[in-house]
């Protein structure tokens, strides 16, 4: 089995930066699921519990580095698998720059509501 | 050493009983890779409605009558939620495993063992996510 199956091309900046993500969401969505479903549960959630874990420096900056890496990540992957798929010219570029302002949408969306937790003004 | 090789459209499922294991990992990373990133969208939508709760009363936070609370409060009140939690657990699992994977491949590690680390995804994915059940299910009856 030595044939290599990946949208990407081996090598490239996107490539890269993918593989480079990638190292990093496999620890932060782990602890992120075992933190939120196995320390805590789903049932037990609560504006107040929330606020908690946000007011904390270090995990507001974790998780809006987890948002923005997987964001990142996604859009990427997404982009890559369509380019591998075939979309070119015209039709790439219209896809590429709606694929950034979604990201910068949901950036901008995810940070008001970590802003909202943490007790941050701007929001 | 990996080499040039016409896959065809993985999207043309006729060819099904052609792919060969390292098809198959390619099509479930890039079907777990498109879930995820369209859960991560919603995921933050639904996450938004801390935004309005963030201008609520303090008792009103307390007692948990805020939208954000209730918002979370009746989607896990919800079997076919947590049913779906279980689903998104088992695509983010096989995600990660699958995408350690591809990056011992990049790195040469494991080259000549391929198939069998994309099995031994799939058992531990699995494995995982039926473990995970009973936490998962937890206060939804």
């Amino acid at each position: 089995m030595a044939e290599r199956y990946s949208s990407f091309t081996p090598g490239g900046t996107s490539w890269l930066l993918q593989r480079i993500t990638a190292a990093f969401l496999i620890v932060v969505l782990a602890f992120h699921f075992f933190l939120l479903h196995f320390v805590h549960h789903a049932d037990e959630v609560s504006f107040l519990m929330s606020a908690g874990r946000m007011e904390t420096w270090s995990y507001y900056s974790l998780m809006v580095l987890f948002l923005i890496t997987a964001t990142f990540h996604g859009v990427n992957g997404v982009y890559n698998a369509l380019i591998n798929q075939g979309l070119s010219g015209t039709k790439r570029t219209a896809v590429k720059w709606t694929l950034i302002a979604a990201s910068v949408l949901l950036i901008a969306q995810g940070i008001r509501t970590a802003n909202a937790w943490a007790g941050i003004g701007i929001y | 050493m990996s080499q040039s090789y016409n896959r065809g459209l993985i999207e043309d499922f006729g060819r099904w009983r052609e792919f060969s294991a390292g098809m198959w990992a390619w099509i479930f990373h890039k079907f777990t890779g498109w879930v995820l990133v369209g859960y991560l969208f919603t995921h933050i939508a639904v996450l938004s409605t801390a935004i309005p709760a963030a201008g609520a009363e303090e008792a009103v936070l307390t007692a948990g009558e805020d939208v954000y609370t209730q918002t979370i409060v009746t989607l896990e009140d919800l079997l076919l939620v947590r049913i779906l939690e279980v689903g998104l657990l088992a695509v983010a699992v096989f995600h990660i495993l699958n995408g350690t994977r591809l990056l011992l491949v990049d790195l040469g590690i494991g080259l000549e063992s391929q198939d069998k680390s994309f099995y031994a995804s799939l058992i531990l994915t699995g494995a995982i996510t039926v473990a995970s059940v009973p936490t998962f299910i937890a206060g939804a009856f």
